[in-house]
């Protein structure tokens, strides 16, 4: 049944995509989890998602832009929400989350009047909000990898201080690490992530990718770089599980990546429960045993 | 003569219109150990902020190392440890290795890895204050006491001329906190390294230090622990004075 993905293009474009996303968005997710900032993702999905109804709306009436490709609104709108989060953030210093909701709705408001513009939904449009096997084109897959380049070469520059930063940002303000300017950077790489991982995931599911594999990583980890190779492999299985399912219940991906993840998250849980059970039944069974 | 560690000059600082800290004079000399003290929001923690560089003075100078604070660069010469270490989120995934060794992420410097010789650093670091055997524990797993040793872990890696510490034993009990001090101690006499200390417990560290600061908004007073213990009651009887007051108006509104 795998062999047909070396039959079709769209095949390979999908896996190819997805392999990447599995890897990178639950890779920088884990930064995004312990600076508590799972809800940006969210908003600048949102954003993207005016990015892609007005890039698909330019596309129907300016024939110039008829084969515009509208993950490059998505990806740039993406990235102009992120430098407008960081603005707010540090216009409401001590109301940063307030940064989240106004662009959040900003963003669903301007998709609203380019879906209607547009003359409702097409199928495209609901192949990007719940993600699609069969949409993925090679444009798509170049762009995805180059993104991936730019995220894994940002988070192995940075590791460090991303680290330190998420840890504690006190002490590396103290040590004299810009924070500003790398936050900004981790902002824009996240937009990045996020419209990049649309194509598959779809805008309404993509930072779920970014925070459940993250949640189950967290479960068993015991140190920073095991939660992130974790991360990265429940990942990777969720999106691979969620695209055969899809590709062969004709479901969309993004539901079903979403769901195996959490089932994974679930099964972390109970295995988790069950070992702490037995190691207490064991340490119940030595303690009567000295009695 | 070499330059001394901390130079205050006259420096003041406001929130808003609250004076916060106003003409302070300090320096501080290599190997000493300093204990400040004072009463609550008496801005212990601001003159900390104002040293490590986190916050400006709005008057004043400072020179750290002999250098004008703002232009001082060389960040890890000094190791920091502050009360709030204490209240970061304990789920967090990380190992007690991985926090010790983010101490070296300056002096590694962007973009680079760490070094190779970093591991055994970190276990140097550990064994400095006796936690060479938590080294792959998960920091969320540790009792307070254990995780503030390891923060003065992440301070040392980077052998440092000078410690600042923030009322580091905020939330340990009274028996592991003799010990912690203790160990301060021995990091002063033994590596030669100056200590800043913000702290409550000023009769527990008495035998270590060897200067006390003493501030409420201005230094009250300032020099050698002997000359200290002399006035001692002076000093307390100015300040705890307003405490009494307050405790005994506290407890008139209690029982009516």
């Amino acid at each position: 049944m795998i062999s047909a993905i070396f039959d079709y293009e769209f095949l390979q474009n999908a896996f190819a995509s997805g392999l990447i996303i599995g890897l990178i968005a639950p890779a920088l997710g884990l930064f995004i989890v312990v600076r508590r900032l799972a809800l940006i993702a969210d908003a600048l999905s949102h954003v993207a998602l005016a990015g892609i109804a007005g890039s698909l709306f330019l596309s129907q009436n300016v024939t110039a832009l008829a084969a515009l490709n509208p993950l490059y609104l998505g990806i740039g709108s993406s990235v102009a929400g992120s430098l407008l989060i960081d603005r707010l953030r540090e216009l409401y210093k001590s109301y940063e989350e307030l940064a989240i909701p106004i662009i959040m709705s900003g963003g669903i408001a301007l998709g609203a009047i380019f879906i209607s513009l547009a003359q409702g939904f097409s199928t495209d449009l609901v192949g990007y909000l719940f993600g699609s096997v069969s949409a993925v084109g090679r444009e798509d897959l170049y762009t995805i990898m180059a993104v991936a380049v730019i995220t894994i070469l940002f988070i192995v520059l940075t590791y460090k201080e991303l680290f330190s930063m998420s840890f504690d940002p006190e002490y590396s303000r103290a040590q004299g690490i810009s924070s500003r300017a790398l936050n900004i950077w981790f902002m824009i790489v996240t937009a990045l992530v996020v419209a990049g991982s649309m194509r598959i995931v779809g805008i309404l599911l993509v930072s779920s990718l970014m925070t459940i594999p993250v949640a189950a990583a967290m479960q068993i980890a015991k140190g920073f770089r095991q939660a992130m190779l974790y991360a990265a492999i429940f990942g990777e299985l969720s999106v691979l599980g969620g695209l055969v399912a899809a590709f062969y219940m004709n479901l969309a991906p993004g539901g079903t990546i979403v769901v195996i993840s959490i089932l994974i998250l679930l099964l972390v849980l109970a295995g988790k429960k069950a070992v702490a059970a037995r190691s207490a039944a064991r340490n119940g069974e030595v303690g009567t045993g000295e009695l | 003569m070499t330059e001394p560690l901390i130079e205050l000059e006259d420096v003041s600082y406001r929130y808003g219109d609250t004076a916060a800290l106003e003409h302070i004079f300090l320096t501080v000399e290599k190997g000493e150990f300093w204990a400040v003290i004072g009463p609550n929001g008496s801005g212990k923690s601001t003159l900390i902020k104002l040293i490590l560089g986190l916050i400006k003075p709005l008057s004043g100078q400072i020179r750290l190392f002999g250098r004008d604070a703002s232009d001082f660069r060389e960040k890890e010469k000094i190791g920091y440890v502050s009360q709030k270490s204490n209240a970061f989120n304990r789920a967090f995934p990380a190992t007690v290795r991985e926090v010790v060794r983010s101490g070296l992420v300056k002096k590694t410097g962007l973009f680079r890895r760490y070094p190779a010789d970093a591991d055994e650093k970190v276990d140097n670091a550990l064994a400095a204050v006796g936690m060479e055997e938590f080294a792959d524990r998960s920091i969320g797993d540790l009792s307070g006491g254990q995780q503030q040793r390891v923060f003065i872990a992440r301070a040392l890696i980077s052998n440092p001329e000078l410690l600042v510490l923030d009322e580091p034993t905020v939330g340990i009990d009274r028996k592991h906190m003799q010990s912690f001090y203790n160990m301060l101690g021995r990091l002063n006499r033994e590596k030669g390294i100056a200590i800043v200390l913000v702290t409550h417990d000023v009769d527990t560290v008495s035998e270590l230090v060897t200067h006390v600061a003493c501030v409420n908004r201005s230094i009250h007073f300032h020099g050698p622990h002997e000359e200290y213990s002399r006035q001692e009651s002076r000093i307390r009887s100015e300040w705890y004075g307003h405490a009494v007051r307050r405790v005994h108006h506290g407890s008139q509104a209690a029982d009516a």
